[in-house]
């Protein structure tokens, strides 16, 4: 990618905003996702007290547990921020590295969360046990389906850049995916407090 | 997207990062603000907070999410259409949202 | 389809030169046919997409009619025969569902795709591939919708299909899978295509066109791709807890088990109330353009009609729940969303007053599109006019499920939507294939139309506040009633009527049967036009413009054609069409680069119907269609956008050139 530098002195000046076209489409997909998981935090409030002969949230949340795993999460958005940092500087060793480093944070993250659904499951919380389950399961599962997919992200961006065939702007690209992965986060801080630290 | 930084000029010690207005002490000292703001977010768990419980965790909640969107994810230094776009989804999720959870009698019941 | 396209000089046809792909990406080459079919099904072409989505919509159009004659056809005399009860209640379902999702909205979509590049200015859209890919997302969520009438019958709880009739319970057949799951498809078609047609106005001006400068058709197409954007996910939301609850035994709407089927009804109306504005306001967009063309004046009042279309869409998310007043809200919840409701009518008049003042004083020419212009702003009026009737809620308890409401959406929907669409048939037909379609048959199409279209619907506003209610498959003669408010004699009317309107519609297809086989060509700027699609040749060539414009009013073409006479404050014709694309011509870009065509948009858009019928048949086959989304993305992006330089012969020296983004 001999050209890379002088594309990235160019990038987004030929559009009418002088902002990258790639940047804006991702974020009104950031502002559309929203709603998304607006609707699915809504459907769990409602859902919430609605038990029948399942447990109850208070009885399966494991607190501290949840805890160090959406602290995990919450730090990898820290090293997402340093890849970008030297993705922007061009040091390919650092952006691979605190890449990999946030997928690992990603990957700990989805580990704790199958091992707290299994755990749930084993006290008696299944998908159909209750609407509480249900719209539990359903929520926290969209979103571990997209740190899943952030992860895959992370990891297929680690190694194109090793074999240097990113098209366009790499520094963009893994700004993109920082992005992403940032907004991941957000949605986890938001589900932290209203599903497991306020009790329905 | 200079001018939009220097217009933040009281940051200075991160001037030298000018395009994204922020240098790597100032993201680890961002994280620790987090981290911190976790630890007491959690600590609701084990020490009571009596009828200040509620408020304190949405007030975190609110805290460390526009941190996280203005720093991390640069939207207080970059271009305000970003600002803009994002903003406009979010309000009207919390507006739209809040609006049909009022019509469950989710607030008054 | 050429990658590059070096103009030639002026006066001879500009030829393409062949690419020659160096590189794999993934497992593939890139396309290069510039002819036959490989160059329509790979392309990336704004136009030639606008074009597909148009005959997708139309196919779509036919058989959404059909499904509406049979159901008019079970309903002209007491204890129809010709439909059981349970193939009418698909019938009325997929009618629906098919005008508005498979119809209206990509015929729109046709129009945006074709005609907002060329409005303002750019080449193609800010991501060329992601567009080919919502074309070919909607194709597959289509057929995965209409799948179900062979697989065991189509789905029947209606188009809000709501709680428990969307339920296993009373619903046991495929139907409602195929149609959840099939929606599902279309909608991350609608929410790409958002996305690049809000970057694509956003970004891709020409110089010198501000927001204030864009054509109206553009802004209100700007306003429809913002509800899309944030419409979209929550009727997303609402599949997938339908989708869980038939599929993996979730029970999010089943009573029985404590849950609340107004969870439903509440998502899929703030989904849907955005919608109803993402149908019409394509069609006012449309007339927006057609009205001061055929009037010979500006649009009057530009920023109100911008600004009202944007009230609009803003409004339109606080008023979903007056589709549920009869539902038990509770009086505060109606008596909002009652004083919302009837605050939307503001800016939905301001825009008929902005209409009317532009015929006012015009030197109006009755062409086949102003027909149908005019046709609208009556019609959608009168649609308008019931429509503050619902929002007033002890009189909408009473029409609510009656053939009175059937009365109102059809006179917004096709007196508003479908006319509109019609009118920029007749209003870009030549700009799109350089052909004009007939007039006379195009004015005969109209007649019969607005007939059709008044003897079938206006005789339901009657027979609705009779009592007839709907989605019931026959009615009895024994509750006619007697004299004028009959409704045996009116259910005749309407089904007559009916035929009229579908005659009408044939109509408009013998003429584009006949306009195709007919070899005269139309002239460059047959309406005198002011936009800037009509700056280029008819059809556009495949990077629209020579030159890109640069912009210094709104309307520029218009005044690029005309000057103000200093003494007489008139008019003055100083330019022709045809002067105005020579000097374009002379002064062409060097070297162009389109964005290439590519395999994967198809590859990716043909993974997802596999996974819908996996969810439904068997998991192993979702399995199967998520590795080919999986592999499809890692092709894309790898491939990049447009084709790298030493692609092409001859290589293309980077002077002049356009480039677009990389990633799109």
């Amino acid at each position: 990618m001999a050209d890379t530098a002088v594309h990235h002195a160019e990038h987004g000046h030929h559009t009418s905003t002088g902002l990258s076209n790639n940047k804006l489409g991702m974020w009104l997909f950031l502002g559309s996702e929203c709603l998304l998981f607006g609707g699915l935090i809504s459907t769990y409030m409602i859902y919430r007290g609605r038990v029948g002969e399942g447990p109850r949230p208070g009885n399966v949340f494991d607190i501290p547990f949840t805890s160090v795993s959406s602290f995990v999460l919450l730090m990898s958005s820290l090293t997402m921020v340093l890849a970008v940092a030297a993705a922007q500087k061009r040091d390919d060793r650092g952006t691979t590295l605190w890449l990999t480093v946030t997928g690992l944070l990603g990957a700990t993250f989805v580990g704790g969360q199958m091992y707290e659904f299994t755990a749930m499951y084993n006290e008696g919380l299944g998908y159909t046990t209750s609407l509480f389950g249900s719209a539990f399961y359903t929520l926290t599962g969209f979103h571990g389906v997209h740190v899943t997919v952030g992860i895959i992200m992370l990891f297929s961006l680690v190694a194109i850049i090793k074999r240097s065939n990113v098209p366009g702007d790499k520094a963009e690209v893994v700004e993109l995916v920082g992005l992403y992965w940032h907004f991941v986060d957000i949605v986890w801080i938001i589900i932290f407090t209203l599903v497991y630290l306020i009790p329905a | 997207m200079t001018t939009t930084t220097e217009a933040h000029a009281d940051h200075a010690e991160h001037q030298d990062h000018a395009e994204h207005g922020m240098s790597i002490r100032g993201y680890v000292t961002i994280a620790l603000i987090l981290a911190a703001l976790t630890a007491l977010e959690v600590s609701t768990y084990f020490v009571d907070f009596g009828p200040f419980f509620m408020p304190v965790l949405l007030i975190l909640m609110c805290v460390k999410f526009f941190i996280v969107v203005s720093y991390f994810m640069h939207l207080k230094f970059d271009n305000k259409l970003f600002s803009f776009m994002f903003y406009t989804g979010l309000f009207l999720a919390i507006g739209v949202y809040a609006a049909f959870l009022a019509t469950f009698k989710f607030f008054t019941a | 389809m050429a990658i590059i396209e070096q103009p030639a000089p002026v006066g001879a046809p500009a030829l393409p030169a062949a690419p020659t792909p160096t590189r794999t990406y993934g497992a593939l080459r890139r396309p290069v046919a510039t002819t036959g079919w490989k160059s329509w099904v790979f392309t990336v072409d704004h136009k030639k997409l606008g074009i597909m989505y148009g005959v997708v919509a139309m196919f779509f159009f036919i058989v959404g009619g059909i499904e509406a004659l049979l159901i008019r056809l079970q309903l002209a005399a007491p204890n129809g025969k010709v439909l059981s009860a349970d193939v009418y209640n698909q019938m009325f379902t997929m009618h629906a569902t098919t005008m508005v999702f498979l119809f209206v909205m990509p015929m729109a979509a046709a129009f945006a795709n074709y005609f907002i590049p060329l409005q303002i200015g750019a080449r193609d859209v800010a991501f060329p591939r992601i567009n080919a890919f919502g074309f070919w997302t909607l194709v597959g969520g289509g057929i995965i919708v209409n799948l179900s009438w062979f697989l065991g019958g189509a789905a029947d709880g209606g188009w809000f299909m709501y709680a428990p009739n969307s339920g296993p319970v009373f619903s046991p057949s495929h139907g409602v899978d195929f149609w959840a799951l099939g929606l599902q498809i279309t909608g991350i078609a609608s929410l790409t295509g958002a996305i690049n047609l809000i970057v694509t106005v956003l970004n891709m001006r020409a110089p010198g066109m501000s927001l204030m400068k864009m054509p109206v058709f553009t802004w209100l197409q700007l306003v429809v791709q913002f509800l899309l954007l944030f419409a979209i996910p929550v009727i997303t939301v609402a599949l997938f807890l339908l989708s869980f609850q038939r599929n993996f035994g979730a029970t999010f709407f089943d009573v029985s088990a404590g849950a609340d089927p107004l969870l439903w009804q509440h998502l899929f109306w703030i989904f849907g109330h955005p919608e109803v504005y993402v149908l019409i306001l394509p069609s006012f967009g449309i007339i927006s353009e057609v009205l001061p063309v055929f009037s010979k004046k500006p649009l009057f009042g530009y920023p109100f009609v911008v600004f009202s279309g944007a009230a609009i869409g803003f409004v339109g998310w606080g008023v979903w729940a007056h589709h549920m007043f009869a539902s038990g809200l509770g009086p505060v919840s109606v008596a909002v969303f009652s004083i919302a409701t009837m605050a939307i009518a503001i800016p939905t008049g301001v825009k008929i007053v902005n209409w009317t003042m532009t015929l006012w004083g015009g030197k109006l020419r009755f062409t086949a599109a102003m027909h149908f212009a005019v046709g609208l702003i009556v019609l959608f009026t009168i649609g308008g006019l019931s429509g503050v009737t619902h929002s007033v809620a002890p009189s909408d308890t009473q029409q609510t499920d009656t053939y009175y409401i059937v009365a109102h959406f059809h006179y917004v929907l096709f007196g508003g939507a479908i006319f509109g669409l019609f009118a920029g048939f007749y209003y870009w037909w030549p700009k799109m294939f350089g052909k004009q379609l007939n007039e006379r048959l195009g004015k005969a199409n109209f007649w019969f139309m607005v007939i059709g279209m008044n003897l079938t619907f206006g005789p339901m506003h009657m027979i609705g506040l009779q009592g007839q209610p709907r989605r019931m498959y026959v009615w009895t003669e024994a509750r006619a009633g007697e004299g004028f408010f009959n409704i045996a004699f009116w259910n005749m009317v309407a089904s007559i009527g009916a035929f009229i309107l579908a005659f009408g519609v044939l109509l408009f297809l013998i003429n584009v049967f006949k306009t195709t086989r007919s070899k005269e060509v139309a002239p460059l700027d047959p309406w005198d036009a002011r936009t800037l699609e009509w700056m280029t040749t008819s059809p556009p060539k495949e990077h629209n413009f020579d030159a890109i414009p640069t912009v210094h009013h709104l309307d520029e073409f218009f005044h690029r054609k005309y000057e103000q006479d200093p003494n007489t404050h008139e008019m003055k014709q100083v330019a022709t069409a045809e002067d105005i694309l020579r000097e374009q011509e002379a002064n062409a870009d060097k070297h162009i680069h389109m964005p290439s065509p590519s395999y994967w948009p198809i590859v990716l858009a043909g993974g997802l119907p596999v996974i819908a019928l996996g969810i439904i048949y068997s998991i192993p086959v979702a399995i199967v269609g998520a590795a080919i989304v999986v592999l499809a993305l890692f092709g894309w992006s790898l491939e990049p956008s447009t084709a790298p330089d030493s692609d092409f012969d001859p290589p293309a020296s980077g002077d002049g050139t356009k480039e677009l983004a990389p990633l799109g």
